[in-house]
């Protein structure tokens, strides 16, 4: 179920799209200059990015040379591996009581990710308190209320417009008083090169560490799959401003890889925990490297 | 020097070694395109887009004249500049109007483009332009979004229709129905985001496009989408027959390249840009802008023949000579200024520099009534110490500060940029060329 046939759902359709070739071409037993350029093709292709591409590849070489391996077939478990030695293996455990806020550029999916977060934190039976933070958005409050209904947790939420840090200071009283598991905090979209709306986001941040300092704290941000490099600049100023624990990769199900998350591993050593593959309240799992890069492949 | 990593850069140092005049060579060509190869693929082209717009260029590069005011790398940058404006098309913002009342515009993209706000900014574009706009809600699926684009439609200044959560074709057909009995001129209809590839609801589209008269159908693109994008532009148009193509979020420091994946796959027009979240933050779009953008180089092209127009190559020569013999003086100074001044605008001109985009300069623009002043401070020294400012003692300032009527501390400003203006160019003298 899950996370693997959906997204070899959406990559066949790609593959089909593409005239895609990768079994053919490592079955094809020459590593050419075709062979390669192939190869390339499908991690650009995947948002990789042409740096970390060269290097892959790179790296492919390398290692092939060193083990002296002739064999095509072989070559994809050589691949295989060293995409998997860049995702490495982290998965996300939030010890309680914990605020997760969740940040990250206009539209790529934070609130519907908030809504999917609390539903697998109830499911762990871990009391849960939504604080809606995004007071800019017009009707970023309804909708978040929406969600909070449908995961059937708290939410604490001021008129639009209103101090965020307000709001979030309001939801970490009530969580303290209650003995709250897990916050959850939705914020606004941000496009990170706007220097006021990350001194914003800075300010929430600090109002969290100041009020619940016994809490652990997660910082979330939110990628679209669909986006390409520009999320390295993103993942990168959101980081220096509030320092990012993880990333949820959202919109798995549409034909987009989200490669450039191998990037973002490689150079800020920031993991992926989640992947978002529906707009449905279960449509959130656990990142699983391997079957991420069966994806890509 | 961040300032000069652009293509530009890259390229000229490619060729520096270069001093060939004739035509273009193919060595000299495939060259420059493994640079612009790289560009364009972090800019987000897709990869396939990429290799077809290089082996254009690349042909029509072959054989061409280098133009004396240009080095073969300038060369190359004009060549590949010339085509990525026009493979972008033209300014084409205008929205078409229906012949019979009420125009209708459809949007449509996948989730999280920015489709609600960008009803908004339309509808209150449209609403200057004199047209009554109604925003019909069609957004079924996510939640609050029917509130949301209530909202937009108040704070735009237009008319708002919603039935709830009922059959958007349905809607659609009411909502123009009720534009119709109430002088609405115009109709945006806010679809629900969606993949391309969910083939239930791209038939939810296709049906209210034979429901309704739809004049304009355009597809919304989030200027970061990456190399996705021509999957995405390449199902929708096949879907809808899109008429034209809105991105947004061109306010965030991404390249933009999906810009021309979608151009290059749909070959529909690209009307409007979003530039921030606020309903003013509409433009219109612009080609060159864009393609320069792509290749992350700012307007160099215009940069350089602005230069090339107001400097001829003889003059260029004799500053060159000046600055070797080190007897730039405030003379040349002052020259400089007027040439500068032949460029017109001066902010126009430094937002053309490489890497100095409006948005990273924030107040750091130039003050053109300043360049006035340090002219009339130059003109009111004598003409010895024009050539040799080392004579400006205190004094002798205060005096050029009465006769200028500025200020001493004006005056020596001026001295200072004079230095650092001797200094940068001795710097970049050495290229013989500007320093651009
Ligand atoms: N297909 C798909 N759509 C998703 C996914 N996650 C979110 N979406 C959709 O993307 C759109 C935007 O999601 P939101 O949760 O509102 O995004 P946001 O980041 O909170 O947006 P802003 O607050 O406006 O910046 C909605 O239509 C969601 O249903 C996903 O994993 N797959
Ligand atoms: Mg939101």
């Amino acid at each position: 179920m899950g996370f693997f046939k959906k997204i070899i759902e959406g990559l066949r359709k790609t593959k089909q799209a593409i005239g895609f070739k990768l079994n053919e071409l490592f079955k094809r037993g020459i590593f050419d200059d075709e062979f390669y350029e192939e190869l390339e093709f499908i991690l650009l292709g995947a948002d990789v990015g042409s740096e970390t591409t060269e290097n892959i590849i790179e790296e492919l070489r390398e290692r092939m040379r060193r083990d002296n391996v002739s064999d095509t077939a072989k070559a994809r478990e050589y691949l295989k591996q060293i995409l998997l030695d860049i995702l490495g293996e982290e998965q996300f455990e939030a010890e309680c009581p914990a605020v997760v806020m969740v940040s990250g550029v206009n539209g790529v999916g934070k609130t519907t990710t908030i809504g999917k977060l609390a539903n697998i934190f109830v499911k762990q039976k871990k009391s849960v308190l939504i604080a809606a933070a995004d007071t800019f958005r017009a009707a970023a409050g309804e909708q978040l209320e929406v969600w909070a209904k449908r995961a059937n947790v708290r939410i604490i939420k001021h008129e639009e417009g209103s101090d965020p840090a307000a709001v979030v200071f309001d939801a970490v009283s009530s969580a303290k008083s209650r003995g709250t598991d897990i916050v959850l905090v939705d914020t606004a979209g941000r496009l990170h090169n706007k220097k006021n709306l990350m001194e914003e986001l800075k300010k929430i941040n600090r109002v969290i560490d100041r009020e619940f300092p016994e809490a652990q704290r997660y910082n979330l941000i939110v990628l679209d799959a669909t986006t390409g490099q520009n999320a390295v600049s993103q993942v990168d100023i959101f980081n220096e401003a509030i320092d990012i624990d993880g990333i949820v990769l959202t919109k798995l199900d549409g034909t987009a890889k989200g490669g450039v998350v191998l990037t973002i591993k490689d150079t800020m050593d920031i993991p992926v925990y989640f992947v978002g593959v529906g707009e449905g309240i279960d449509d959130l799992l656990p990142f699983d490297a391997n079957s991420y890069v069966e994806g890509i492949l | 020097m961040a300032l000069f990593q652009n293509l530009s850069d890259k390229i000229n140092h490619a060729f520096s070694k270069l001093t060939n005049r004739g035509a273009l060579t193919e060595l000299e060509i495939k060259q420059a395109m493994r640079e612009v190869r790289v560009a364009l693929l972090e800019a987000d082209v897709n990869y396939t887009v990429a290799k077809d717009f290089i082996a254009k260029v690349t042909e029509k590069a072959l054989g061409e004249q280098i133009l004396k005011s240009l080095t073969p790398g300038q060369q190359v940058i004009k060549v590949v500049n010339e085509q990525l404006c026009e493979l972008m098309g033209s300014t084409q913002s205008k929205l078409a109007v229906a012949s019979k009342l009420p125009t209708v515009i459809m949007m449509c993209g996948l989730q999280g483009a920015g489709k609600t706000t960008m009803c908004g900014k339309l509808a209150l574009h449209l609403k200057k332009q004199g047209k009554k706009v109604l925003l019909v809600a069609d957004d079924i699926y996510r939640p609050a979004a029917i509130n949301q684009l209530e909202i937009v439609a108040g704070k735009s200044g237009a008319g708002f229709f919603q039935m709830g959560q009922i059959n958007p074709t349905k809607i659609a057909v009411s909502g123009v129905e009720f534009a119709r009995k109430n002088g609405y001129d115009t109709v945006i209809i806010d679809t629900a985001g969606r993949l391309h590839i969910n083939e239930e609801l791209m038939a939810e589209l296709e049906n209210i496009k034979k429901a309704v008269e739809v004049t304009e159908t355009l597809l919304v693109v989030d200027a970061m989408t990456g190399q996705d994008a021509v999957n995405v532009a390449k199902s929708f148009d096949e879907a809808l027959d899109i008429t034209g193509v809105i991105i947004t979020k061109l306010d965030g420091d991404t390249r933009g390249g999906a810009t021309l994946s979608v151009k290059a796959v749909t070959g529909k027009p690209i009307k409007f840009c979003g530039v921030g979240e606020k309903m003013e933050d509409l433009e219109p779009f612009h080609p060159d802008r864009m393609a320069s953008r792509i290749l992350g180089m700012g307007d160099v092209l215009t940069l350089i023949e602005k230069a090339q127009s107001a400097i001829d190559e003889e003059e260029a020569k004799k500053m060159a000579k000046k600055l070797k013999e080190a007897s730039f003086d405030l003379n040349d100074f002052l020259e400089q200024y007027d040439k500068v001044a032949q460029m017109g605008n001066i902010n126009d001109l430094v937002s053309m520099i490489p890497g100095a985009n409006k948005l990273k300069l924030g107040s750091a623009t130039i003050d053109e009534s300043q360049i006035k002043r340090n002219k009339c401070i130059i003109q009111s020294m004598t003409a010895e110490e024009r050539s040799n400012p080392k004579v400006l003692n205190y004094s002798r300032r205060k005096r050029i500060a009465a006769g200028s009527g500025t200020t001493v501390q004006d005056v020596n400003k001026l001295i200072k940029q004079y230095e650092q203006t001797k200094d940068m160019m001795k710097r970049f003298g050495k290229s013989k060329r500007l320093p651009f």
